[in-house]
């Protein structure tokens, strides 16, 4: 569907992507993950065409993105972060226009609205939606067009755990459909629970690819047990035989409240890849 | 095609929601049937404040609407939205002048009401062309500037040039001279005559010189900044 070599790209003198390979199967969920300016939004508009790229070769649908047709480029939905809607018309105005731009059937509105949730809101103006609900309205009117390729940057970004769980559902439902689907986050178990691939992007190079259980099993070195006790003190014990005693006794004498063995998530082998946290630090810093 | 139909209809459904770019164009065709109705001035030139105000429109409407409007897109990044859906460039910026003519044209109906049958064609000819020239300039400000702010602190002064020159210059003959370069007061000229008998070859020159221009420099707006 997508495949993609040596992509360079730099901004003046900083490189921002640095010899990108990729290789997306038709049908799969591909997640791009990394902290926040680690080159996931370029990537996508470099894919998309919207940025023009110094070295490397892509292929959208077996062409080169400058070659897509505008029969190709109908079939590709694309969210990206910074994507607006037009404040002022409702949400069934914001669609109608680009039902017209993509030659879609207006009927398709409407279901449209009521699979992301909002048709109650659907004669509201952009402006009285909440950021939850702009962000459905976007991934409406990415939906209606029936996207055989879709790239959504941040989708769930600043979503409650609600709405997340439902632009989940939708994004599901799009891969049942046969959509392939891209997108970047830098929510860690989102990629787990949805990707069929995900490839760790960490300034501008991707530093390792694969399922994401795959990944995790990969680093499975360092795992560990946690146990809290009922004095409320954690402990943190090695993974294997040496452990065994010092549990066996601490579960004799009762005093253990729980335990947990700890296997690495993306999160962690994200940490001892880079030595950087995902959910980016720069953000916590300027909260 | 279907995209510039798609971009007017668009527009159409904001206008009337977009109160700002609604008054520019409905307050001047008000105005004029009020003060042609109301105010009788002993030896008034006939229809002057449909003249008058004409001239303050078509330097004005078009110019600011445009600008606001292109520059509003690229400020809430809805214009990538649509660039990415496979709207040209050009079809975006035909449907958004076509409706901003339209729209000041039917204004125009509104103001020719004074007129009699016969010149009336004469007179929509006139805000034709000034239309289309302010237009022109208004999606080079559009263009040019990256949001809202940059184009109204742009479009303010070359507005208030268009419009409210031709009216000074009626006034003083030294402001009357330097006005005459302005497309606004030749056309506001042509309105006073209103026939082509006695036109001087000024006027279709400096009509002419001030499109060629207003479209270069749009052109060159265009190719520096594209639409991003
Ligand atoms: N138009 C631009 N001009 C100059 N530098 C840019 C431009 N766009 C992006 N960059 C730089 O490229 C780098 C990658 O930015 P990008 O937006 O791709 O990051 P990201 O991974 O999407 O981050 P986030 O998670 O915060 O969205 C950043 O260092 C940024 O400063
Ligand atoms: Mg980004």
């Amino acid at each position: 569907m997508i495949k993609a070599k040596g992509i360079c790209k730099s901004f003046a003198d900083k490189k921002v992507i640095t010899g990108v390979d990729l290789d997306i199967k038709p049908g799969m969920i591909f997640g791009l993950l990394g902290p926040s300016g680690a080159g996931k939004t370029s990537l996508i508009r470099i894919i998309t065409g919207q940025l023009v790229f110094e070295s490397g070769e892509i292929s959208v649908f077996g062409k080169p993105v400058s070659e897509l047709s505008g029969e190709d480029k109908r079939q590709i939905g694309i969210m990206m972060d910074d994507h607006g809607v037009y404040d002022r018309l409702s949400c069934i105005e914001n669609l109608k226009i680009f039902a017209d731009i993509y030659g879609v059937p207006r009927s398709r509105i409407k279901t449209a609205l009521a699979q992301v949730g909002l048709a109650d809101a659907s004669k509201k103006p952009a402006m009285k939606l909440s950021k939850g609900m702009r962000t459905r309205l976007q991934l409406a009117r990415v939906l209606m067009i029936s996207p055989r390729l879709l790239f959504l940057d941040e989708p769930t970004s600043g979503l409650d755990p609600m709405t997340m769980k439902y632009v989940h559902k939708l994004i599901l439902e799009q891969k049942a459909n046969g959509c392939t689907v891209f997108l970047t986050t830098h929510n860690m178990e989102e990629a787990s629970c949805l990707c069929d691939e995900v490839a760790l992007l960490n300034e501008g190079k991707i530093i390792d690819r694969g399922a994401p259980g795959e990944i995790c099993r990969k680093y499975n070195h360092q795992k560990k047990v946690n146990i809290h006790l009922k004095s409320g003190e954690d402990l943190e014990l090695e993974h294997g035989a040496s452990s065994s005693g010092k549990i066996a006794e601490l579960m004799a004498q009762g005093q253990i409240e729980t335990i947990h063995s700890s296997e690495p998530t993306l999160e962690t082998v994200f940490i001892e890849l880079t030595g950087r946290k995902l959910e980016s630090e720069e953000e916590i810093r300027y909260a | 095609m279907r995209n510039i139909w798609v971009i007017i209809k668009k527009q159409l459904a904001d206008t009337i929601k977009n109160k700002p770019v609604l008054i520019q164009f409905v307050m001047y065709p008000v105005l004029t049937l009020i003060m042609e109705n109301a105010v009788t001035i002993p030896d008034m030139p006939e229809l002057f404040f449909t003249k008058l105000f004409s001239v303050m429109y078509m330097g004005m409407a078009p110019l600011t609407s445009v600008a606001s409007i292109i520059s509003e897109e690229k400020e809430k990044n809805t214009l990538r939205v649509l660039m990415m859906a496979n709207v040209k460039p050009g079809e975006y910026l035909a449907g958004v002048g076509l409706y901003t003519w339209i729209l000041c044209m039917a204004g125009a109906g509104v103001m020719a009401t004074g007129f009699s049958a016969y010149q009336i064609p004469f007179y929509l000819a006139v805000m034709a062309i000034g239309f289309i020239i302010s237009i022109a300039i208004g999606a080079c400000i559009g263009v040019f500037a990256s949001n809202q702010m940059t184009a109204s602190s742009l479009f303010v002064p070359v507005m208030l040039v268009f419009s409210f020159v031709p009216m000074l210059a009626m006034f003083n003959d030294k402001i009357e001279k330097c006005a005459r370069i302005f497309y606004t007061q030749q056309l506001r000229e042509m309105l006073d005559l209103m026939t082509f008998d006695g036109l001087k070859i000024e006027t279709p020159v400096v009509i002419l010189i001030n499109a060629i221009l207003a479209i270069t420099l749009f052109f060159i707006a265009f190719k520096r900044k594209g639409l991003e």
